[in-house]
This record gives C-alpha cells, sequence and structure tokens, in this order.
C-alpha cells in the first residue's frame, strides 16, 4: 500500500483487518430482552456493537473477538446476551 | 454534554479481547469531543492501534517516541495558537503509565510548567504491558511482574504506587482527575471537563489488562469497580489545587480484588499471606483516610 506524505494511513482502515477470527465464543443478542440500554454499545472494546436505525443493536461479527464483556455488562434485569460457543 | 455517537476509534485494532485500555479509549474520545488530535506514547496502545500501514484513528493522531508526547503536545499546541486554531481544535495526550510517571516525566514536567493548552491521559494498566509485563512506578504493592517476580525470596513489587497526580498538582495544573473505564459516565464527564479547562490537564484512568494482571477479559469492568469498592482506586478531582469531588464508597476488603488477579495470587496460595495483605489493606486503609471515600 502506497503512504501519503507524511506516512498518513487512511482513517479507521484497521477494518481491513477482521478482528472476528480471534474467536472463541460469540455473543448472541436476543432484541425481545434487550431494554436498549446502550451499556454494551458503549462498553465494547472493539467498539463493534451499532445502533440500527430502529434503535435496536447488532454485534457485527467480522469483528467481535468474543471477549464477554457485553454479556458480563448487560443488566441484570435484561441479560440480553448470551456467549456461545463458536463452531469452526 | 458528551456526545456519546463520536466514534473516533475504530474495530480491527489488535488489543487482547477485554482490553480495558480499548475500551476506555473510545470513551475517553467521545468525552474529548469532535477537532481532537491525539498525541500517542509508544505502548499498548500505540502498537495495537496502528499496525502498519493501518490506522485504528478517525481523528488526526501522531507517535513519535516513547518518552516526548508532552514535548510533541506542546508544539502542535503552540502551532495551533498561532494560527489561530485553538479555540477550535483540541491538544489529547494518550500515555500509558510506564510512559507517564517513568520515562515521560521530564518532558510532562516542561509542557505543565510551560502550560499548554492540553489534556494528558495516563491510561493506567500498572506495568510496561506491550513489552512483557514489567513493574512501572505504578504498579501496586506486592503485584508479581516480570521485573518483580514473586517466589522464594519475593512477595513481588517491593515499591509502593507512585502519586503521580499529586506530582501534576504540584505544577499548578487547574484540573487534574483520577477516573476509572469502570464508571464510563464518570470518565467521558471528566474528560470533557478537561477539554473544556484552559492550560495543562490531567487525568489518569485506571484501566485493568486482562493479560497482565490474569483474569478473564469478560470481568474487566467488574476488576475496575472492585479496585474503586476496595478503596485501592479512588476517584477524585482536583480544581486549582482543590479537592473538590471524591466517589465515596461502601468500602470492602481488599481480599477479593486481590483474590481475582493472578498477579496476586501468590499472596492466597500455597497459604494465605496474613502479613502482606494486610500491608495492602493498610494502603486502601491510608486512601480512604486521605480522601474520606468511605460512607459512614
Ligand atoms: C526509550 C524506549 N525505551 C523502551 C522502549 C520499549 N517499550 C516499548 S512499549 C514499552 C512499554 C510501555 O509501557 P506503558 O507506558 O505502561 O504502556 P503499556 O504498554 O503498558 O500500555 C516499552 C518499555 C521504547 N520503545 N523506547
Ligand atoms: S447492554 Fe443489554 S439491554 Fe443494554 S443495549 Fe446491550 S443488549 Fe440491550
Ligand atoms: S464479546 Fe466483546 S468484542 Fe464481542 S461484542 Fe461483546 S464486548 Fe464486543
Ligand atoms: S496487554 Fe493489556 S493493555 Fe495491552 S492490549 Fe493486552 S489487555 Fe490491553
Ligand atoms: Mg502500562
Amino acid at each position: 500500500m502506497a503512504l501519503g506524505i507524511g506516512c498518513t494511513a487512511r482513517p479507521g482502515n484497521s477494518r481491513n483487518n477482521k478482528t472476528g477470527s480471534w474467536r472463541v465464543f460469540y455473543p448472541t443478542m436476543d432484541t425481545e430482552k434487550c431494554t436498549k440500554c446502550g451499556t454494551c454499545q458503549l462498553i465494547c472494546p472493539e467498539g463493534c456493537i451499532n445502533q440500527n436505525s430502529d434503535k435496536t443493536y447488532s454485534i457485527d461479527l467480522d469483528f467481535c473477538k468474543g471477549c464477554g464483556m457485553c454479556a458480563e455488562e448487560c443488566p441484570d434485569k435484561a441479560k440480553a446476551i448470551t456467549m456461545k460457543m463458536e463452531e469452526k | 454534554m458528551v456526545d456519546r455517537t463520536i466514534e473516533n476509534f475504530d474495530c480491527g485494532h489488535r488489543a487482547c479481547g477485554g482490553c480495558g485500555a480499548s475500551s476506555a479509549v473510545r470513551m475517553i474520545l467521545k468525552g474529548a469531543g469532535k477537532n481532537v488530535i491525539v498525541v500517542n506514547a509508544t505502548g499498548c496502545l500505540e502498537v495495537f492501534s496502528t499496525p502498519y500501514p493501518e490506522t485504528a484513528w478517525k481523528t488526526p493522531w501522531i507517535h513519535s517516541l516513547f518518552e516526548n508526547s508532552s514535548a510533541v503536545a506542546s508544539g502542535i499546541e503552540a502551532s495551533l495558537k498561532k494560527q489561530g486554531r485553538l479555540e477550535k481544535e483540541k491538544v489529547l495526550v494518550f500515555g500509558g503509565d510506564g510512559a507517564t510517571v517513568d520515562i515521560g516525566t521530564q518532558c510532562i514536567s516542561g509542557a505543565f510548567e510551560r502550560g499548554h493548552d492540553f489534556t494528558y491521559v495516563c491510561y493506567d494498566n500498572e506495568a510496561y504491558m506491550n513489552t512483557g509485563i514489567q513493574r512501572s512506578g505504578s504498579t501496586p504493592y506486592d503485584a508479581d511482574t516480570t521485573t518483580s517476580p514473586a517466589g522464594v525470596c519475593s512477595t513481588g513489587n517491593k515499591l509502593p504506587k507512585k502519586d503521580f497526580p499529586q506530582i501534576i498538582v504540584a505544577h499548578g495544573s487547574p484540573y487534574v482527575a483520577t477516573a476509572t473505564m469502570a464508571y464510563p459516565m464518570d470518565l467521558m464527564k471528566k474528560v470533557e471537563t478537561a477539554m473544556k479547562t484552559k492550560g495543562p490537564c490531567y487525568i489518569q484512568v485506571h484501566t485493568p489488562c486482562c493479560t497482565g494482571w490474569g483474569y478473564d477479559g469478560a470481568k474487566t469492568m467488574e476488576i475496575g469497580r472492585m479496585a474503586v469498592e476496595c478503596g485501592l482506586w479512588v476517584n477524585y478531582e482536583i480544581i486549582d489545587g482543590k479537592l473538590t469531588t471524591v466517589k465515596k464508597v461502601k468500602r470492602v476488603p481488599v481480599d477479593d480484588y486481590l483474590m481475582a488477579q493472578k498477579r496476586f495470587r501468590h499472596l492466597f496460595k500455597p497459604v494465605r499471606n496474613d502479613a502482606e495483605i494486610a500491608k495492602i489493606q493498610a494502603i486502601a486503609d491510608k486512601n480512604a483516610e486521605k480522601y474520606g471515600i468511605d460512607i459512614e
């Protein structure tokens, strides 16, 4: 890849690197149970939880590393995220 | 108001799954607002976010060396000021604890002395993580690291955690705060305050590191909360040298926090080391007294 003047890289071109391949467990979100509190979106270290136009959230498995933080922090009254073993 | 829709740190970076620092950086960049220029010291964050020729950053970002981020930030600030751009654009430094409390100290001291208008965030994972978990001046007492190994002759790191925020207070900084990624709202608000405050501001952010501390990455937020609940980490704000806010807690013994991490495992196995655990409890007690964190 050619670099621009000043060694610049295009903003966010780390998206070329699909970190989803690292995963051992993957999160599944039950949108019925989700209260749309936004906690998982805010804390995900990857920033791979996106809000849809209808305010629900989806997890981008291209980048999710399966750390389980979202499942752990989803409030007790919702418990909308479950981690499952990845089958490869 | 913090604009939570700001996403200046993208997917695809190479941090360990469950890395506290990477989660914290997303929050900090929300608090920092739009139009921020980031200077990043060498360390995990710099390495995992910018593997050549990629970058996870979506805002101007520069890395020079391990030790000179504050000097680089000073130059950027001076240039923005000269060009009349400082009203709209802000300078934010990210340094690890090693880069901050040890190796970058001279440049930090100089920049705070000269009074540049910038914010310095130290993400504190309490050791030199990127090179394989060596102790820093910010490593807590008795933590097992590769340069303070616990074993027959040692119970881990022999020196107390350096109180770096107080060193910045002594420089006359208008805003010094401590925060943790385990309390995202508080963290984002403090960053927003620092960015809006004129002059050199400093925030030290507790960022648990699953790899270096030895716990399951899913528990990063919980480990962060436990540090606050036992008094080993205190969240406060010091404005113009005066302590203005402190996070109060119903304090619990330090045991559970220590037991949850491999870096303190030697204090419990093969037998519980009451004498050393008592010393760590004394550190928490002293924090509680100094900052008045206990809820009566
Ligand atoms: C002058 C200099 N000394 C040593 C190094 C090697 N080095 C690179 S990253 C790093 C550790 C950084 O530790 P810290 O600042 O705490 O950040 P962390 O990796 O823990 O996030 C070290 C020692 C370097 N790059 N430059
Ligand atoms: S944390 Fe849980 S309840 Fe909140 S938005 Fe995420 S899935 Fe929904
Ligand atoms: S498992 Fe981790 S990386 Fe995946 S969506 Fe949840 S918090 Fe993000
Ligand atoms: S070693 Fe620690 S700080 Fe570095 S990327 Fe891994 S979890 Fe994050
Ligand atoms: Mg460190």
